[in-house]
Formats: structure tokens, sequence, C-alpha cells
């Protein structure tokens, strides 16, 4: 099973209410996804790079961001909620800090990075993730939530969704792919470093090598329908855009809603129905094979 | 003329108070409001009633009906009208996947789109599609008329067993035993008489349509092919 939902705002006044909205979507899709819960907001933009870092405690994390400042010398700004803390790092550090947690703070993951993205995700029922951190108090331009019913690996925090592979990247996945170790040794020659041996984090993977080789997010959703084989839905976000894509086969629901505010997505239309002004949305099914992708100008 | 608004009652509180009527009820005419995407809503009716529901439905809505008129203002989830026996449903919007699903009898009309698997093993329904269907429609379809006044998706009538399908768009491709067939005027009749059903009788032009169905090649065992067992 597992449910999607997704918000991309095109009327910027809807922004403060950005993450009350995708909160109370995530809600309604506990029944498809009650293992784990995890979303990615895109908010405002920092000049450096956003790290979301996650620690097995809040305490343990803030010790860890503590020694890691006194280390290499850089004062970050620190906006922590819960077990994640999104790290403001200069431009141009990123890989100092990734070199030194990798080295020196192996508990400790680091589960986006981007400009605008921050990605939380945890076990557990998608309202008390929702509420752990704040996603109600949260504001953006878009959105995507995932719940999990877990096939393909482990119930854990690593394996629950969004994925993301690129800076400002994430992917949500209902389904399961068959060519994923195939595909992830492929991706590792290219360079692609993969944390878990999940089969979504491999579909990510492959967009972001797809889109570093020049494609759009359109062109890259494209091919990947002639390079996965199996069964997917998938919601993908960059920096400033939005994009769905079903298998040929429709295997997993889908269904859209589009005004001049917005346009939602949900696994089942009743994740929808507290959009405002949902009444007279244009509701449809997004077709299988066909990639759907919007652009904030 | 009963109202439910399904935020402030439950939906087995509707479909029980549906169940509940005697064929000679004269409460016929029933309004369900904020239906919300739920699941399951006037399934199973067996009453001549009219049921009018306002918004989005989600899966399976007006599954097994008997008698019963079902409107959907809207847009309708997985399995809209499945296995429906008699009555008459129809839909304003777009509908999901699998609708018309088994269905034995009665009419489903979709004022837009289906996607995949419309009419998927139907048994004697008759479907009408004002926009287009998705692939893999009438999979194993035995009895009834699929009619789409737009275009069909690839594999369209796979493992037909009977039932007519009319297209008046184009068709991807036609699955496994389907094929092409002549229009002939018993055709051109049957077809105006579901677009008349439908309401769009002098609107649409039944010669525009062409008639696709089973070969009838996949009834018996072949000899030749047991080697592929």
């Amino acid at each position: 099973m597992c449910g999607i939902v997704g918000l991309f705002l095109k009327n910027s006044k809807l922004e403060p209410q950005l993450g009350s909205l995708l909160s109370a979507m995530l809600e309604t899709m506990t029944e498809r996804g009650p293992d784990s819960a995890g979303f990615a907001i895109y908010g405002s933009d920092v000049l450096g790079v956003k790290l979301t870092l996650r620690g097995p405690d809040p305490a343990t994390l803030a010790g860890v961001i503590s020694d890691l400042e006194t280390a290499t010398g850089h004062s970050c700004q620190k906006s922590p909620r819960d077990t994640h803390t999104v790290l403001s790092v200069p431009a141009g550090a990123e890989a100092e800090v990734r070199a030194w947690l990798a080295a020196k703070a192996p508990g400790i993951d680091v589960v986006s990075a981007g400009q605008r993205m921050e990605i939380y995700k945890e076990v557990g029922l998608p309202a008390s993730v929702a509420e752990r951190f704040d996603l109600a108090g949260m504001s953006g331009s878009h959105g995507i939530g995932h719940t999990r019913m877990a096939t393909e690996s482990a119930v854990t925090t690593n394996g629950a969704h969004p994925f993301s592979t690129g800076l400002d990247e994430c992917l949500v996945h209902n389904g399961s792919l068959s060519n994923h170790n195939d595909l992830r040794r492929r991706l590792s020659r290219e360079g692609l470093t993969f944390a878990t041996r999940n089969d979504t984090e491999v579909a990510a993977g492959y967009l972001t090598w797809r889109m570093r080789e020049g494609a759009s997010l359109g062109q890259a959703l494209q091919s990947s329908l002639t390079d996965l084989d199996g069964f997917f839905t998938f919601v993908v976000g960059t920096r400033t855009g939005f994009a769905v894509l079903r298998d040929p086969i429709a295997c997993k629901p889908a269904v859209m809603a589009e005004t001049d505010d917005y346009v939602a997505f949900g696994s089942e239309y009743r994740a929808l129905v507290d959009l405002p002004g949902i009444a007279a949305a244009r509701v449809f099914e997004p077709e299988p094979a066909k990639v759907y992708a919007w652009e904030r100008h | 003329m009963p109202t439910f608004d399904l935020r402030t009652a439950s939906l087995r509180a509707l479909n029980g108070a549906l169940h509940a009527l005697r064929p000679d009820t004269n409460e016929t005419r029933w309004t369900v409001v904020n239906p919300d995407g739920r699941h399951a809503i006037a399934v199973g009716l067996d009453a001549p009633i009219q049921v009018e529901i306002e918004g989005n439905v989600g899966y399976y809505c007006a599954g097994m009906n008997k008698q019963a008129s079902v409107v959907i203002d809207g847009h309708a989830g997985v399995g809209v009208a499945e296995n429906m026996l008699s009555g008459f449903v129809h839909v304003r919007g777009d509908a999901s996947q699998s609708a018309g699903a088994t269905a034995h009898g009665g009419m489903l009309l979709i004022d837009g789109n289906a996607g995949a698997r419309c009419g998927i093993s139907m048994k004697g329904v008759d479907i009408l599609v004002k926009g287009s269907i998705g692939h893999m429609s009438a999979f194993m379809a035995q009895a009834g008329t699929l009619t789409v006044l737009g275009d069909a998706g690839e594999a369209l009538g796979d493992s037909l067993y009977e039932a007519r399908l009319y297209v008046r768009g184009t068709v991807a491709s036609l699955g496994a035993d389907c094929i092409e067939k002549e229009m002939r005027d018993e055709h051109r009749e049957q077809l105006f008489a579901k677009l008349k059903a439908a309401g769009l009788a002098g609107e649409v032009d039944p010669r525009e349509f062409r008639r696709y169905g089973s070969a009838r090649a996949l009834y018996h065992f072949h000899v030749d092919n047991a080697g592929a067992y």
C-alpha cells in the first residue's frame, strides 16, 4: 500500500498554511501506511546549504552539532525539531561538514541537503510524526508527504520516505521496483552513494543522475519509464518544481486536484477534502506513463 | 426528501437507511452531501429510488446496485457501480479505474473520462463514457455494451468473450482476440438506443462509431498450442 500526498502552491498567499494543509492530508492517509511517515517541505531560501540532520535523540544531536562547530570553526544557524535539526552551513562548507560527520558522528544521518528543502521522517503513526516536528506550523511553497506500509525493506527511519539523493531533490514512492539492485550497482559506478538497500532510494538516485547529466525533471522522469522496472506512483520535488509519474499499468492509485491556487496530489481523494476551494477544483486521475510537471517561476 | 450530511451522520447510518427501504417506499429522493471521497457510499441498494451525491466519492460507490438511480456530482474513485445488477449510475465528473467492473445490468453513464480497465469482466451492463477510457478496458467482457465517445487506450477488449464495444475516436491498440467488426443496421439501432438512454439521441451520430468484438478464437483450446503448456 503506502499513501502519498503532495501540495504545490501557485498562490503565495497560501504559503503560511502549507504545513497545516499537508499535515491534515498526511494524517488522512494513515490507513494506507501506519509504519512510518515523512515529509519534505520547501521553505525559505538560505544563502548556503540547509542540511537536515537526524540523531538518535535531541540531546545527542545537539551535542554533536556543538562539537562540529568547535571542530570546523563554522558557527551555523540551527533550527532543532525533535530528533532532527536543520543546520545552515556556509556555501562551500558542505563537504567539510559531511566529512566530519561521517568520521566523527556515525550515528547522525544527513537526511537532506538543499537551499530550500528540509526532510523529516520517523517511524510511527503519521499524526504523531507530524506533531513531533510541528509540521502544522511550517510554511513554504510546496511539500510532499508519505505514509509507509513497508514491503521491500525493514520498518526503520532510514527506510521511511521521502528519499533525497541530490540538492533540493526528493522522491516519494508507492509501489515496488524489481530491478533496483542492478540499477544501484550501475548508479554507484556513476559516483552516486546510497544509504540503504531500499528500492525507492535507487529511483531517487536515478533521477539525480539523469538531471546531473543535463536532463530536466520531466525528461528524467520520461526516461525512468524505460529504465525502471516495477510498480510505481512517484511524486517528486525539486527546488522550484513538482512532478508526478505513474507506471504504464497504473498499478497504484493516484488522484489530483488543480485550482488557480494549487496543484494537489493524493493516493485517495479523501486526502484532499480539507483543501480550500476543493469543491470547485478540477479533479482528475493522472494517466499512466504520462509525466505531469509544474514549475514555479 | 431525506438529506444525509456525511460529516455529521455515519456512512453506515446512510447505507443502513437505504437498505431498510421497502419496495413501495415514498421516500424516493435522497441527497447525500459532503461525501468527501468516502468509500462504499450507497452500495447494495435495492429499491426504485434516486440518490444524488453532491461531491467526489471514493471507491466502489453504488456497487451492487439494483433498481436505484445514483447520481454522483463529482469524481468517482475505483470501481464505481461495480457488479451493478440493474438501475442507473451517472458520474458527472471523471471515474477512476475498473468502472462498472463485472456489472450484470443497468446503465453506467460517465460524463468525463474513465481510467484503466473500464468494464472489466462486464456481464451485461451498458456503459457509456462521454470522454475517453484507459488501457485494458472491457478485459474478458462477457456481455453488454461499452460505448465511448472519445478514445480507447491500449489492449481494448483483451480476451473478450462477447459484449459489443462501440468507439467513436481512436483505439490505441486491440487486445488479444478483439477485432473490428462490421457496423450493420442492427448495431446502429442498438447504439442509438444506448445513446438515447444516455440522453444523447440526436446529438451524437451512431454512424461515426466503429464496432469491436470477439474473434472467438480463444473459446476453445487449440491443439496447436499444446506445446505452450
